[in-house]
């Protein structure tokens, strides 16, 4: 194991000072640590580090891509016309409900006007891929392929087909750093559709469970119980699926319930997420909602 | 008139692009820290070269890349490097089993200072995927060395034949 070319290594090695050049970084990462902790300041480093670490990312992406683009390109005719058939058919059913969303709508405009609240705004969408690159094995956090020039910012919220996904934590120059649901550091506010019960839906670092910590044992919760986001908040736009309660349990003595949901994305399977526009905050909200975040969302 | 250190950044970035590859969930817990170890075997054979200042690099490139504290990895692996450079001769001379043990030390000491920094943070948590990557860090070193010992003698045996 040891050549001769090592010993010359360890000859010339006795002039560095190892010591020092650990003094030097470990204060530095120390000092970097703390400033990370408090606050948004190390946003421009963290944005052209990012950017140093973005090939690398492309690369690790490019297996993933080539799948994707695969299936799309080399596709059987066959296929493809089955695809066309049953996407075609989807699209004639959802059609038929949209009818009825219409007059919905209208009915509930009309209510909204009676009852003197501010109707609520179509939300603007636009849809982002996710980079097939792991992160922190601890923490649920994906990488997506717009960033800040692109229209993403930090508090934008993800969605996929089947309801909330998560909000975006970092908006960076080519991609931006979304945290899940389920992450241990995040929770959304949310209602129970069947009798608008207010919670919050903790993440448990589990893709396929969340929490609902706060509902005491007199709470109305029934496994089954679809969630939506609640708005409050001003974070999540009302109305999204969240997920549904699996799991109801609770022994005498305690004095909150042990509730578990299912989210309702996809969220081990994600490719395409939507990214949401919230409309822009009025005065009042605004004010709310710079205090907002540290409360309700990613700390 | 010295070995060129551009192969070994490449290897570096191997390594670091191993953290990154996409597992399918179960093999997550158990990806070794492949930065860590690459880390350890070039500050090991050539500690003129490598030490503190490229694990504070990649370091940092590891802080972003999964999006943890800035600074966190990049403290840990200066930590590592730096035990490794002042016992790097006794090292040197352990056979592969006792080697593997101390890279094992090695790591477990970086998981522990993580979960530390993580606990002083608020971040702690604990479960499967904290250790096993220490596991699995034993498991793959002697393989990874061998790997690493070819590839070192190749970029000896090239200077000589230049010199």
């Amino acid at each position: 194991m040891v050549s001769s070319s090592a010993d010359s290594e360890a000859r010339s090695y006795r002039n560095a000072s190892p010591g020092l050049a650990f003094f030097l970084t470990a204060t530095l990462s120390l000092v970097l640590m703390f400033v990370d902790h408090r606050g948004e300041y190390l946003g421009q480093i963290r944005t052209w580090l990012s950017a140093a670490i973005y090939p690398l990312q492309v690369a690790i992406n490019l297996p993933a891509a080539g799948l994707h683009w695969m299936q799309d390109n080399l596709a059987l005719r066959s296929t493809l016309i089955a695809d066309n058939t049953a996407l075609r058919e989807q699209s004639l059913v959802q059609a038929v409900q949209l009818q009825r969303m219409a007059a919905l709508r209208a009915e509930n405009e009309r209510f909204r006007a009676l009852l003197d609240t501010r109707s609520r705004v179509a939300d603007r969408m636009t849809v982002a891929e996710v980079l097939a690159v792991d992160m922190d094995p601890l923490r649920h956090r994906i990488v997506l392929n717009k960033g800040s020039p692109q229209g993403a910012y930090a508090g934008q919220v993800l969605l996929d087909a089947d309801g909330i996904v998560g909000q975006i934590i970092r908006d960076q120059i080519y991609t931006s750093e979304a945290i899940l649901i389920t992450d241990p550091d995040h929770a959304v506010p949310v209602e129970v559709v069947r009798n608008g019960m207010r919670t919050i839906a903790v993440g448990t670092g589990d893709l396929d469970q969340l929490s609902l910590p706060f509902l005491t044992r007199n709470a109305d919760a029934k496994a089954g119980d679809l969630l939506v986001t609640s708005g409050l908040g001003g974070r999540f736009p009302a109305g999204y699926p969240v997920g549904t309660i699996t799991a109801v349990d609770g022994s005498e003595g305690d004095a909150f319930l042990e509730v578990t949901a299912r989210p309702a994305a996809n969220l081990d399977r994600l490719h395409e997420v939507l990214l949401v526009f919230s409309p822009e905050p009025e005065a009042g909200i605004a004010a709310e909602a710079e205090s907002a975040p540290a409360a309700e969302a990613a700390q | 008139m010295r070995n060129a250190r551009w192969p070994v950044w490449c290897l570096m970035l191997l390594a670091l692009a191993a953290e990154l590859l996409p597992l399918p969930a179960i093999a997550q817990p158990f990806r070794p820290a492949f930065t860590t170890m690459t880390l350890i075997y070039w500050t090991l054979m050539w500690p003129g070269r490598f030490g503190v200042f490229t694990a504070f690099v990649f370091g940092l490139l590891i802080d972003i890349a999964h999006g943890s504290l800035l600074g966190q990895h990049a403290l840990t692996l200066s930590v590592v490097s730096y035990v490794v450079l002042r016992l790097h001769l006794q090292l040197r001379v352990f056979p592969v089993w006792q080697l593997t043990l101390a890279v094992f030390a090695l790591v477990f000491i970086e998981a522990f200072l993580l979960l530390w920094i993580d606990g002083a943070t608020g971040r702690a948590t604990l479960g499967p995927q904290r250790w096993g990557p220490v596991f699995a860090a034993a498991v793959f070193w002697p393989i990874l060395m061998a790997l690493m010992d070819r590839v070192r003698e190749r970029l000896e045996r090239r200077k000589s034949s230049f010199s």
